[in-house]
């Protein structure tokens, strides 16, 4: 490990230290804005991992959360298994989902890639309900524990500091290497002897997981779990623009998305709540033009010409 | 047989839903989210003249669909245009695409909620129709002769013209069309334009049979992004092919399996299609 | 730079529109309203709910506001859109409490929503006086939350009295055995099925057909055609919106010829007999009115006066129900303390257009559960413990 890499390690914490420090200034408004920062951060950070180096754009991130958190609503509700058994259950099947999901990635690529993963997390929703409606049968899932928006948001800051350390780890191991290759020009990754196929795998596989990890965390906050609404494909399509207003480029790009926009849409939903729609649209569409790369493609262009401008 | 004319039905439905997105991304190479509202434009439009004035949606239809051509002309020319021109490659292209027509998308859903935030539900030719002993509803039966009526003419445009076949350069490859003299950003204009009027025009056709209301685009989007993967970017065939297909997957399993499944099966059918052919049925393997 | 620029100009609003808040009139009662007005429950909420908060509000401040220990107090309505997306829900209601700092609140739309809500109604010990949430755990959420009260009844109700309108035709000799059965594959439908099955199969009926379909399902004419293969007496859907009005419009052109049809919710929309007229006489659907109390009629008139819409035949006047209990308990504690409130609302009968209604254990046992359409208006058939029942016609085919 260099001093830069220490360096790095050191500011990570320090920020996460910080983060988990929220609790004790905020009130109950700024702590739910605050959860739901942690819940897409988290959720950005670790679609980024895959699809930042490889370009492969997946929507299916509703599918693992939606399982993460229909099974969390399903075993407490149905069979009476508690909560932190059902967050290892539900992670478990969501990481198994998530692999074989990332098999596809080996056969598809481009936008077949993106509205494949699409079709999959509809897919997986209907099917879903027609099990809850044909075998379960079950009347509402309700997860009534005494998880508080305190204690749901430290799960996520530890959730992301892993999904952290794990990029930071994979960008410096042989894997981040393979994955940027990947990126540039996958042909040339396999002639030069990476085993692209379980790069990919690899690590679509760990961003389901994390995914449906959170899915399982979140759902004590919803009280009342409808599969039709934790599958929501809004979220997939959140995360994806989230992630990339923000700038894939780095490990950290995808949170300088995240607080912004989750700032500017609570903005917008608190002062034009009659035209949040419309307003929202129009923001976007004002991001988009003004910032092409992301907001982390702004911030380094001006560092750049900054550094021009002090030879 | 009942299966098969309420599935090709279902599937004329469909495809009136695809093949305007089909022409904005296989051609113009705009991944348009917004299709869906565009959808429901047509399905207020329609509404609206007919509850005010009980005008057919079939009149409408011909009113909306130069009115929509126009409009998502314009769109294209002052808000596509500028990330057509700054997108380095196809890649960025289809992101900054997705981004602003995702934009575009809630923009649109903010306005047709403060003109009408309920549903929109009139009822025109909702009479049964017998066919072959079978019965159908009426409004079905039209908005399928009028998918059959602008699949034909689309079709013909494409494949007969030289406007068309224009259209069809550009969407096998902008480079090498314009290298051949083809002027592609005036192409691509008006090949979003005019998927954009007959996305509309399936708006008010589908909103004779269908309840919709301001929110419901993105499901609209949704189910079109799949056809037209499904049936290979770009080729006008495929989409027509996949949305039949879709249309009689789902009558079938509905009628012999079990109508919970309905939906599940015709994403099943998507995923096993993809994973067979990963460039959809009729579209081209990347070189 | 333009980031900083638009982080600044957020701070500043924000911060602006706390001050504000804070330095309010006092002599004004802030009232928070967070509901759908786009998304898919949109549409609903914006016959039932929204039509009645503007209504209520308009009708106290016109009578000079509400009386509060003496002095006269006008009621303020703060409200946003959660664009029937719960986590945008759970901040708006934490925008209410903290930054708006409101004084009550209105009851969410949508079971799913009361319930992602009343931890933080409880945590603030608003009233919270829910009408569109129906769930067979009323007990258990009343025993954990104390400030939270329901009206609409329960899903064992619903069915129950879909049931017994069965077997009273069948007692009758207007339907035999013969129950085709469908529900929409939402929470919703799937626990009414859950909970109509066993009952009518206990009540000796014979469910010749019993399917689920997606929500968003586009023709549901394949379901029409099987029921009607199965040549049923009765079909009974559990609906939402658009599947009660495609199912209804399939089931006239195939002429599903049937004595007793029941849609679920929307059966009473305005909406529904605006787009089938007269063809859909003798239609059941979830809900009802008592078209006859002069309460009633005095209310839809109004509601068609301030609002310009018509009020839907069911959750419409309940959600009115609360809001008068609200005024009325807020003028009867004498005072905007949300505990002496909440103690007044349980231990007190209100004097409502749907009759006096008071709670026990935090639950009212008066309303409506299955109405009809006779002759253009939605009348009430089956209920718990409310006056006025019309009896029931048989459906006597589709013109």
């Amino acid at each position: 490990m260099t001093s830069a890499d220490v360096k790095q390690l050191v500011w990570g914490a320090i920020l996460l230290a910080l983060a988990a420090c929220v609790p004790l200034v905020a009130n109950g408004y700024w702590m739910s804005i605050a959860l739901t920062i942690a819940m897409f951060t988290v959720l950005s950070t670790s679609w980024a991992l895959f699809s930042g180096p490889t370009h492969y754009i997946s929507l299916a991130t509703a599918a693992f959360f939606g399982v993460g958190g229909f099974l969390v609503g399903t075993g407490m509700s149905d069979y009476n298994v508690d909560y932190w058994t059902m967050v290892v259950i539900a992670s478990l099947a969501g990481t198994v989902l998530a692999f074989l999901v990332g098999l596809a990635t080996l056969r598809l690529s481009g936008v077949y890639f993106v509205i494949f993963t699409l079709g999959l997390a509809e897919m997986i929703r209907t099917l879903v309900s027609w099990i809850q409606n044909n075998f379960t049968g079950s009347r509402g899932l309700y997860v009534l524990t005494d998880l508080g928006e305190v204690d749901i948001y430290l799960h996520l800051v530890l959730v992301a500091a892993f999904v952290y350390l794990a990029g930071w780890w994979i960008a410096r191991s042989r894997l981040g290497f393979a994955m940027r290759i990947i990126g540039n020009d996958e042909t040339v990754a396999r002639h030069v002897g990476i085993n692209t196929a379980f790069s990919k795998v690899i690590l679509f596989t760990f961003s389901g997981f994390v995914a449906s990890l959170v899915g399982a965390l979140i759902a004590p906050r919803y009280t009342y779990i409808e599969p039709n609404g934790v599958f929501s494909p809004e979220l997939s399509f959140i995360v994806v623009i989230m992630a990339l207003l923000g700038g894939t480029g780095r490990l950290w790009g995808p949170i300088v998305g995240v607080i912004p926009f989750a700032l500017l849409q609570e903005y917008i939903n608190a002062n034009y709540s009659n035209y949040s729609t419309l307003v929202l649209g129009i923001a976007f569409l004002v991001i988009v033009y003004f910032l092409p790369q992301g907001v982390l493609g702004r911030l380094e262009q001006l560092w750049a010409k900054r550094r021009q401008s002090t030879w | 047989m009942d299966i098969l004319i309420t599935g090709l039905l279902l599937g004329g439905t469909y495809a009136l839903i695809a093949f305007g997105l089909n022409l904005q991304y296989g051609v113009a190479r705009i991944m348009n989210l917004a299709n869906g509202e565009m959808i429901v434009l047509g399905a207020l439009a329609a509404f609206w003249i007919f509850i005010a004035d009980a005008i057919s949606p079939i009149l409408t239809m011909l009113i909306v669909a130069p009115l929509s051509f126009f409009g998502n002309w314009l769109i294209y020319r002052f808000l596509l245009r500028p990330l057509v021109r700054r997108a380095k490659n196809q890649g960025q292209l289809e992101v900054d695409s997705i981004l602003a027509t995702f934009g575009m998308a809630f923009a649109l859903v903010g306005v047709m909620v403060s003109i009408h935030g309920e549903y929109f539900t009139y009822s025109y030719l909702a009479e049964p129709f017998e066919i072959l002993g079978e019965t159908f509803a009426l409004n079905r039966i039209v908005a399928f002769c009028f998918a059959v009526l602008i699949g034909a003419a689309l079709w013909l445009w494409l494949y007969f013209t030289r406007a068309g076949m224009a259209v069809r350069a550009v969407s096998v490859s902008t480079e090498a069309s314009g290298l051949v003299g083809i002027n592609v950003p005036q192409l691509s204009a008006i090949a979003f334009a005019l998927g954009g009027a007959v996305t509309t025009m399936g708006g008010t056709l589908i909103s004779t049979f269908i309840t919709l209301d301001a929110s419901v685009g993105v499901v609209f989007t949704m189910k079109a992004l799949i056809i037209i993967i499904m049936g290979g970017v770009g080729d006008i065939r495929g989409a027509i092919v996949a949305a039949l297909i879709l249309g009689l997957v789902e009558t079938a399993v509905a009628r012999l399996i079990d109508p919970g499944l309905t939906l599940a099966a015709a994403y099943a059918i998507f995923v096993l299609i993809l994973l067979f052919r990963p460039q959809g049925l009729f579209g081209r393997k990347p070189s | 730079m333009k980031l900083t620029k638009i982080f600044k100009s957020a701070a500043i609003g924000l911060t602006a529109s706390m001050l504000a808040v804070s330095a309010q009139a006092a002599d004004v009662i802030k009232i928070g309203a967070v509901a759908p007005k786009t998304g898919a429950l949109g549409g609903g909420a914006v016959v039932t709910q929204w039509p009645n908060v503007e209504l209520w509000s308009k009708q106290v401040n016109a009578a000079g506001g509400l009386s509060v220990g003496g002095k006269k107090m006008m009621v303020e309505i703060i409200e946003y859109d959660d664009k029937t997306n719960p986590a945008e829900h759970i901040k708006a209601a934490q925008r209410l409490a903290e930054v708006d700092k409101v004084d009550f609140i209105v009851a969410p739309y949508g079971t799913g929503f009361n319930l992602a809500a009343a931890p933080i109604y409880a945590k603030y010990n608003y009233p919270h006086i829910a009408v569109s949430a129906i769930s067979d755990k009323m007990p258990e959420l009343t025993a954990r939350y104390s400030n939270l009260f329901f009206t609409l009844g329960n899903t064992t109700s619903f069915s129950e009295s879909v049931v017994d309108i069965l077997k009273d035709m069948r007692a009758a000799g207007t339907i035999g055995n013969r129950v085709a059965m469908v529900n929409v594959a939402d929470a919703f439908g799937i626990e009414l099925a859950e909970a109509a099955r066993p009952r009518l199969k206990e009540a000796g009926f014979d469910i010749v057909y019993d399917k689920s379909y997606p929500l968003g399902t586009p023709d549901l004419s394949p379901i029409i055609k099987g029921a009607k293969e199965s040549n049923p007496d009765a079909f009974v859907a559990w609906s939402y919106p658009p599947d009660t009005f495609a199912l209804t419009e399939q089931a006239i052109i195939q002429n599903l010829d049937v004595k007793m049809y029941y849609t679920a919710v929307a059966t009473c929309f305005p909406a529904f007999v605006g787009k089938f007229g007269s063809k859909i006489n003798g239609v059941f659907g979830a809900g009802g009115v008592n078209q006859d109390s002069p309460d009633i009629q005095a209310y839809f008139k109004a509601h068609k006066d301030i609002t310009g819409k018509d009020a839907d035949g069911w959750a419409s006047a309940n959600t009115y129900v609360s809001l008068q209990i609200l005024g009325q308990a807020i003028e009867g504690a004498g005072t905007l303390d949300r505990q002496a409130v909440i103690d007044y609302i349980k231990a007190n009968s209100f004097d409502t257009i749907m009759g006096p209604i008071s709670f026990e254990d935090q639950i009212s046992n008066r309303f409506w559960t299955v109405g009809q359409w006779q002759d253009g208006k939605f009348r009430g058939v089956k209920s718990s413990q409310m006056d006025g029942a019309a009896p029931v016609i048989a459906k006597d085919g589709w013109n």
